[in-house]
This record gives structure tokens, sequence and C-alpha cells, in this order.
């Protein structure tokens, strides 16, 4: 087996023994990338000298003993939204095209301080914008399980990264379903946490009250050892939460007896792939097999997500895309005014994802419309949230699929983003709520795909799904299957 | 069509965003079909609902009026698209 195909914790298990060291892992996971890249497209900046450097620098620390932290040696892919310093950052952007950041993103400092080594910067539909990887304004990023079709976005390049052993986990964002969809793209781990469990300074900001960072990974118990190093509260930003972070490793039990798990039938959909459906139900039945009692919910509102969402997260990114005016960073068209100079650079720099939703954004928060979309919209994401609220009265986690299909085909939706929009109609209700939630392989349809299973815990309360996650996973192999490259 | 090609031209220039005539076209024609979708939000009453806040309780975070980053002109100029000396160089606001 290529080095590159270990999971972090065996990864970390032969380093600490010193069977392995983080320059050979290094090397290997640089080789696959040789191989593979040229096929799946997951990077876009390679730090292959500086992660060479950083492994020389672990090996000595695990040589001293010195630093126990199970991601210290270990290869790690970021997106390329996450501020690093001196590492060229795009946001996928032909705005930020030559953006070196001044300072880490406190996450990145955090696994820097843990001691791993990063790999590069990987693909994303333009500031985090899409489920595709599409909308990327330099190339799109494919599915390694079939590579006619999209990883799944907007953290594509993270999912296919670590689907294609190209790292050994990766760091992506989640602000409609962007690390768990394309997880279940790729057959991969991924995992949304709670709104506030993971710092967001030094994120390039979409929609500050939904934008959420998390790993993904190769299986649940290397989720649940990334998470530990990215969570806990960061004065920096003023929406971390100040809250006890538990050890995830040690809530991964397996034994999920008597635990009570929602069903909601609004999930399971009459547009959705029947064997898509299928798998979600065979897992659900094993969860029942491990002693969890299965009961089927209602959340009454879901088929109203999706609206508010792209009202919601419109309007904001609107706001936080104003910044880009080519003054102080950022790409600035030659002009012959301020005015003017504005609008060039922001026609030039940004891709027709990123306008439409500037512009729909906008419209919501227009005098005259405000209270029409943008009120209404945050007034049905509060029935929303009430419909979870409710729900984890009587349910510990809810379960539903992570996706209405398996990858699409490059293209399909391209052209109707209505449709695109409806490819998150499963993830997007639990970011309108601020809920944890992370999504593992249950199965492959007919055509070899993978199927994802998203499991919803209530609010920082991620240790339960990693649970329930871990029982599944040590009962099926579906992780274990690598695609064919 | 409730969104019309100058309703297109009026978002954009409050957006700082020009487009070319086929991108306003399409861009009707797209956000009319996405906003009449949205019109479904309407089968709702929510007279008596109180409008999303924060996801969790809300706290503020205060902290005591102190510097805590060191000033670094060179590296905050770094990216400037113009600059000049430790200032960023804009197009004129005042003729």
């Amino acid at each position: 087996m290529n080095l590159s195909a270990l999971t972090l914790h065996e990864a970390s298990k032969r380093l600490r023994s010193r069977e392995l060291s983080s320059q050979e892992l290094t090397e290997a996971v640089f080789q696959r990338i040789s191989e593979a890249e040229e096929k799946v497209q997951s990077y876009l900046t390679l730090c292959k000298d500086s992660a060479l450097e950083q492994a020389k620098r672990a090996d000595a620390l695990l040589k001293a003993g010195a630093n126990l932290n199970p991601l210290l040696g270990i290869p790690i892919a970021v997106k390329d939204n996450f501020l690093t310093l001196g590492i060229k950052t795009t946001c996928a952007s032909k705005i930020l095209d030559d953006f070196i950041p001044p300072y880490d993103a406190t996450v990145v400092k955090n696994i820097r301080a843990a001691g791993a080594v990063i790999t590069g910067k990987t693909n994303l539909d333009e500031f985090a914008m899409g489920s595709s990887t599409e909308n990327s304004a330099f190339f799109p990023t494919r599915n390694p399980w079939d590579a006619t079709r999209v990883p799944g976005g907007s953290s594509g390049g993270s999912a296919a990264a670590v689907a294609a052993d190209e790292c050994i986990a990766s760091l992506g964002t989640d602000t409609g379903g962007s690390i768990r969809q394309p997880a279940a793209c790729c057959g991969i781990v991924g995992l949304k946490p709670t709104y506030g469990r993971v710092s967001r300074y030094g994120i390039i900001a979409f929609a500050s009250s939904m934008d959420q960072v998390g790993p993904l990974t190769k299986n649940v118990e290397d989720c649940a050892l990334v998470l530990q190093a990215i969570a806990g509260h960061d004065p920096r930003d003023s929406t971390s939460a100040d809250k006890f972070v538990p050890t995830y490793a040690a809530a991964l039990t397996s034994d999920i007896k008597a635990l009570r798990l929602g069903i909601p039938k609004e999930y399971f959909t009459s547009g959705m792939q029947p064997e898509v459906a299928n798998a979600v139900r065979q897992a659900i039945s094993q969860l029942a097999q491990h002693g969890a009692i299965v009961e089927e919910i209602s959340l009454p509102h879901t088929e109203y997500a999706v609206a508010v969402y792209y009202i919601v997260a419109t309007a904001e990114a609107s706001s936080n895309l104003a910044r880009y005016d080519g003054m102080r960073y950022g790409y600035r068209a030659p002009a012959r005014d301020l005015a003017e100079s504005y609008m060039l650079s922001r026609e030039a720099g940004f891709g027709t994802e990123v306008k439409r939703r500037i512009i729909l954004g906008t419209y919501v928060l227009s005098a005259g419309y405000y209270d029409a979309y943008y009120l209404k919209a945050q007034k049905v994401r509060a029935l929303i949230k009430r419909d979870f609220d409710e729900a984890f009265k009587t349910c510990d986690a809810i379960i539903t699929p992570t996706a209405p299909t398996t990858a699409f085909k490059i293209g399909e939706k391209i052209q109707d983003p209505l449709q695109m929009y409806l490819s998150d109609l499963c993830t997007i209700s639990v970011n309108l709520a601020g809920l944890p939630a992370l999504s593992l392989p249950c199965g492959f349809d007919s055509q070899g795909l993978p199927v994802g299973i998203q499991m919803i815990g209530k609010h920082f309360d991620e240790s339960t799904i990693l649970n329930i996650a871990y029982a599944y996973e040590q009962s099926t192999k579906w992780h274990k299957q690598k695609p064919k490259l | 069509m409730a969104f019309t090609r100058e309703e297109v031209q009026r978002v954009a220039t409050l957006s700082r965003l020009r487009l070319t005539s086929g991108e306003e076209e399409r861009l009707a024609e797209q956000l009319d079909r996405i906003l009449q979708y949205m019109e479904k939000l309407n089968q709702l009453d929510t007279r008596e609902v109180e409008p999303f806040a924060h996801a969790v309780d809300p706290v503020n975070a205060l902290r005591e009026d102190t510097v805590t980053n060191q000033p670094n002109a060179e590296a905050l100029l770094a990216n400037a698209p113009a600059k000049e000396k430790t200032f960023f160089q804009v197009p004129k606001i005042l003729e």
C-alpha cells in the first residue's frame, strides 16, 4: 500500500513509533499528487518545499518525543479560502489572483502549532459559492471516482484530495453543505461543526451567520482528531463560543444503545435518487441493530430552506464582498475615476455565479424589497430552527441523506442555477439553524459512485454524531474502498 | 416578468458591478426564476414570528480597548495594487 493511503490515525501511530518519518510520508503524498493531480486537479497551489521543511521539523520533534499531538508530521491540505501567511490565497477568484496574506487564519495557526505539514491550497467554487467546484475561476476539480463528474462543492478540492490520497486529511468550510456534500460525492467523512465551535478568524467571509470550518477525512476517528486540533474559543472571532471542548476521540465508544434517532420524513422526497434513499434506509436499520431507537419525525418547514438560504446567504455575501474594491489589495482595473475603477475591477475580477449572488443579495436588501424578502426569510429561518429545537426534545440525533443524488456530471447543472441550488436541499437547514452535522459513506450506486449519510446533532454536541458515525463505520467497509485512478 | 433588465441594471449599479448586455439579459431571466421560486415563502403566515437573530445564545464579545496587533505597514502594503511610501495610492476622488 502507498503510504499516502494511510489514515491520519494509522500514520500518526507509525510516526510516533518511529517506523515511519514525516519526511517519508510527505514525500509519498507528493509522489501521489504527481500521479493523480493531472486527472483530479484538487490543488490550486502546492507547497512542496515548505512542506518538506515542516516535515523535517516534525521529525526532530518526534525524535525528541516532545510533542505528541496526533497531527504532528501529518500532511494536511487547506481550502484556498483560509488565509495562509506567505502562501498565495485566491479563494478561486481572479480578484485575489496574486493575494499573499500577511497572517495565518487561527485554524491554520492551530494546525501548524500541532505540527501538521501543509501540502497546499485546494480548489473551490469561487468565494465558496457553488456545489460542484465548477465555479472556480481557474479550473474544475474532478471526482476521483469518475473524472467526468463533479466532486461536489464548494470544498471539492479538499474532498477530492482526501479521496485520491493526495493528502492525509484536509480542511474545508461549510456555509450550506460545502463540506458534507463533497464528502458524500467523494466517499469520505466531512464534518461541519456547530456555529461558533471553530474560529473563522482569517477565513474569507461568504455568509457570516452560517460560515463554519471543519475537517474532511478518511474515517470518523481522523475526523475527531482534526476537530480536536481546531475547536475552541478564539477572542479574534467575536462569534466563536467560549465553551468547554470535550475530548472527541474519547466519545468514540461504538455504544449507541438507546440513543434516539429521528428520521425526518421530509428528507426522503420523490425527487431523490432511489439508490440514495435505499442506501440511507439500510444504514438506518443497521443503526437500529446496534440498539439505537429509530423513529420517524417531522421537520415541517424543510421545503422552505432553499429559498430562505439563497436570500440570507446572498444578502450577507453582497455585503461581505463589498470589500473587494481594488484599493488596498486584489485586482484593480485601469480606469478614469474612482467609480469606474470599482465597476471595472469588480466586473473583471468576479465570475458569473459571484455576480449573480451579489445582485440577488443586493436586491433582497434594497429599499422596498427588504421586508418582502430578507425579513421574511429571517422569520422563516426562525421557524426552521424551531423545528429542530422541537425535534431535539425527543431525539439525540437526526439522520438524513447528505445529498439527493450521487455526484452529477460536469456541466450538467451549471447553466441552471436553481437546479444547482436544489442540490443543497438536505444540508442547508443545518447551517440556517447553526447545528453540527457530518456526512459519511453508506454505500455506492449502480454506477459505483459513493452515497453519503448525514447525521445532525444538537448544538455543541459533535461527540454524539461522531460516535453514531463511528458505530456505523465499525460495522461497514464502505470507507475502505478506494477510487481507481 | 418581475425582474427586468432595467432592474438588473439598477441593482448592478448599487453593487458597483458592470455587466455586459448578454449578462444582463441572462441574469434577468435567471433571477426572475429564482425569485419566483422564493415566492413560496409567502405561503407561510409569519406575522407572529420574531426574525432569526443568532444560532446559539448570543453574548456580546467585549475586550479591553488596547492594541493587540503589531502595526506592520510593509506587510499590509505588500498586496496594494498601487502605493507610495507608506500610503495606498487610489484614484482621485476630488477634482
